[in-house]
């Protein structure tokens, strides 16, 4: 063991971790009684009959093998591959993200130079910030008459508030010394913004535009639930329906990789634009 | 009387304090700096020589009172005046020398990339920045190495005038000594007009024409101005051989020591507030009524 490194042996770890967690898991599944245990009376209330239980995790990975075998397959509205599901929510949650950024960076930027423009606009984004996302799916459904554009509205005003504050904050704190030297340099405002201020604010507006894709895609799980029709929440919900919780369990798993992706991706461009003082 | 090549004019600097009544900083102060003039400014904290630095650099607007460059109001910042601050401001998310050509494309936006990466690089290697160190950040970059950046940003745009801010102020007192020399170096190779601020004696002998000598804030002023009569080129271990340095060195220490304060809040008269022009020079006392030419050139006096 002392020979590994320390990445070695968390890996190892990891996977003693995994091992034990899925063989309790196995070995929690109450067996069902052999026929020839049953009593007279279960026999006829009927208890032989398998019940529906938590599906040991053998089953899940069967599933997964079956669906990642083929993720595309398209037999109908309600039977779709798992890869066409988190392609549909990935489209909402992508344009409703982009859409978002699109709006909240140009005005975090000018929240964030503009001290009255900050302070007007503050006791708005205070109130309209706390908001749960869904809560604003009846309006919109009502107003867009359109669940899938709906799905996507949700999206946006989820998202539009971690990016927006985070570029106020990033560009309200970058150093007066470096706009002094853009000042000294006879930048004008917009070449101070582009190459003084936004790499000066750009760790805090990608740690924002991470959040925000975290929350995003918190959210659209939810929302598919209630819009239905496609994409992994609708998915998720699909499957209790129709009480296959193999499925249901695998899904899940698949929300957590996708997840896990967006943010790696986030977390590579925050390096990416990290810089030491 | 002429105008200098720089002219301060009654400038006033007052602040609105919280109590009602304004705090004056620094009232009607005036001076002159001349072409190609090394100038160093002297004065405790508070007096206000930070706040002069600002205004020269067109970052801070005066109460009252003009300041002329070549005849003409400065106002607002501009790239004839550069800056060295004292604590660096490079861009920390750009190498040693972007931070040069980012600031040389600005003085100088028709020459090709090509040759601004040249000019910034030649800079640099007049401060002893070569190879492989101008493509580091300034995070892995010495804090006497990125002073030697914004010394190469600086001396790079070829300002009319050079405003710095207490340089080696952040800087341990063997890096301050190489930096030094590596500035008279630089400037000795120019026409550059400098304004300094330092609160180190013996730099401001070491590296100017003349030391402005402020009095404590509030109200403080410039009250005195005391010519360098010790030679060019100077060497820091053999100025202080030279009869001149200390001096030259007493009379600041005492000026800072008591005389700051003494002169404190008082006017000149007159109505005018220019500094006094102090010359000492044991050279003169000796030689039979010293009008050596070679002397009388390289020194000058603002007080006629």
């Amino acid at each position: 063991m002392q020979q590994l490194s320390t990445n070695q042996r968390a890996l190892v770890l990891s996977f003693l971790l995994l091992v034990g967690g899925l063989f309790l898991w196995e070995a929690a599944i109450p067996a069902q009684k052999a026929a020839s245990e049953l009593t007279e009376y279960e026999k006829l209330t009927g208890a032989g009959a398998p019940k529906a239980g938590v599906p040991p995790p053998s089953q899940v990975l069967v599933k997964a093998w079956e669906q990642l075998s083929d993720p595309f397959y398209d037999a109908g509205p309600n039977d779709k591959g798992i890869g066409i599901q988190v392609a549909y929510s990935l489209y909402r949650v992508l344009t409703g993200y982009f859409l978002a950024a699109l709006i909240a960076i140009p005005v975090g930027f000018l929240i964030g130079m503009s001290p009255v423009a900050y302070k007007a606009l503050n006791p708005f984004i205070q109130v309209l910030r706390p908001i749960s996302p869904l809560a604003w799916m009846p309006l919109a459904l009502f107003i867009i008459q359109d669940s899938n554009a709906s799905a996507i509205f949700v999206i946006f005003i989820c998202s539009i508030w971690p990016m927006l504050i985070n570029t106020a904050f990033g560009v309200a704190g970058v150093r007066k010394d470096w706009i002094n030297v853009a000042r000294t340099h006879e930048l004008g405002p917009v070449k101070t913004a582009l190459t003084v201020i936004l790499p000066a604010a750009a760790p805090t507006i990608v740690t924002g535009m991470r959040i925000s894709i975290g929350i995003a895609w918190l959210v659209i799980v939810a929302a598919e639930m209630l819009v239905g029709g496609t994409g992994i929440g609708y998915y998720v919900w699909n499957e209790w329906n129709n009480l296959d919780l193999t499925s249901v369990i695998f899904s899940i798993l698949v929300i957590g990789v996708v997840g896990m992706a967006l943010d790696a991706a986030f977390g590579a461009v925050q390096r990416a634009v990290a810089y030491a003082e | 009387m002429a105008h200098s090549f720089l002219s301060i004019e009654n400038l006033t600097q007052r602040f609105a304090s919280g109590k009602g009544e304004d705090l004056t900083v620094f009232e009607d102060a005036s001076f002159g700096i001349e072409k190609g003039e090394f100038v160093c400014i002297l004065g405790h904290s508070g007096c206000g020589k930070s706040t002069i630095m600002n205004i020269l650099a067109g970052l801070a607007e005066p109460t009252s009172g003009v300041v002329l460059m070549d005849g003409k109001e400065v106002s607002g910042p501009s790239l004839d005046r550069g800056v060295v601050f004292q604590n660096y401001s490079l861009m920390p998310w750009l190498s040693a020398l972007k931070n040069v050509t980012f600031a040389v494309a600005a003085r100088y936006p028709r020459w090709s990339k090509a040759k601004v990466v040249e000019h910034s690089t030649q800079y640099l290697a007049m401060v002893g920045l070569q190879g492989d160190a101008i493509h580091r950040k300034p995070a892995q970059l010495s804090g006497g190495m990125r002073q030697r950046v914004s010394i190469a940003r600086a001396f790079a745009n070829h300002p009319k005038l050079l405003l710095l801010d207490e340089p080696f102020g952040a800087l341990d007192a063997l890096t301050r000594g190489t930096i030094q020399d590596e500035l008279l170096k630089i400037w000795g190779g120019t026409e550059q007009t400098v304004f300094m601020i330092t609160h180190d004696v013996d730099e401001a002998i070491l590296l100017a024409d003349r030391i402005l000598l402020m009095t404590n804030g509030p109200y403080a002023r410039v009250a005195e101005s005391v010519e360098i009569t010790i030679p060019r080129p100077r060497k820091r271990e053999e100025i202080i051989e030279h009869p001149n340095y200390y001096l030259i060195r007493n009379h600041l220490l005492h000026f800072l020591g008591t005389r700051s304060k003494v002169l404190s809040g008082q006017r000149t008269g007159q109505g005018s507030n220019r500094p006094q022009t102090i010359r000492l020079d044991r050279m003169e006392e000796t030689a039979t009524e010293s009008e050596d030419p070679a002397q009388a050139t390289s020194l000058r006096a603002v007080n006629e």
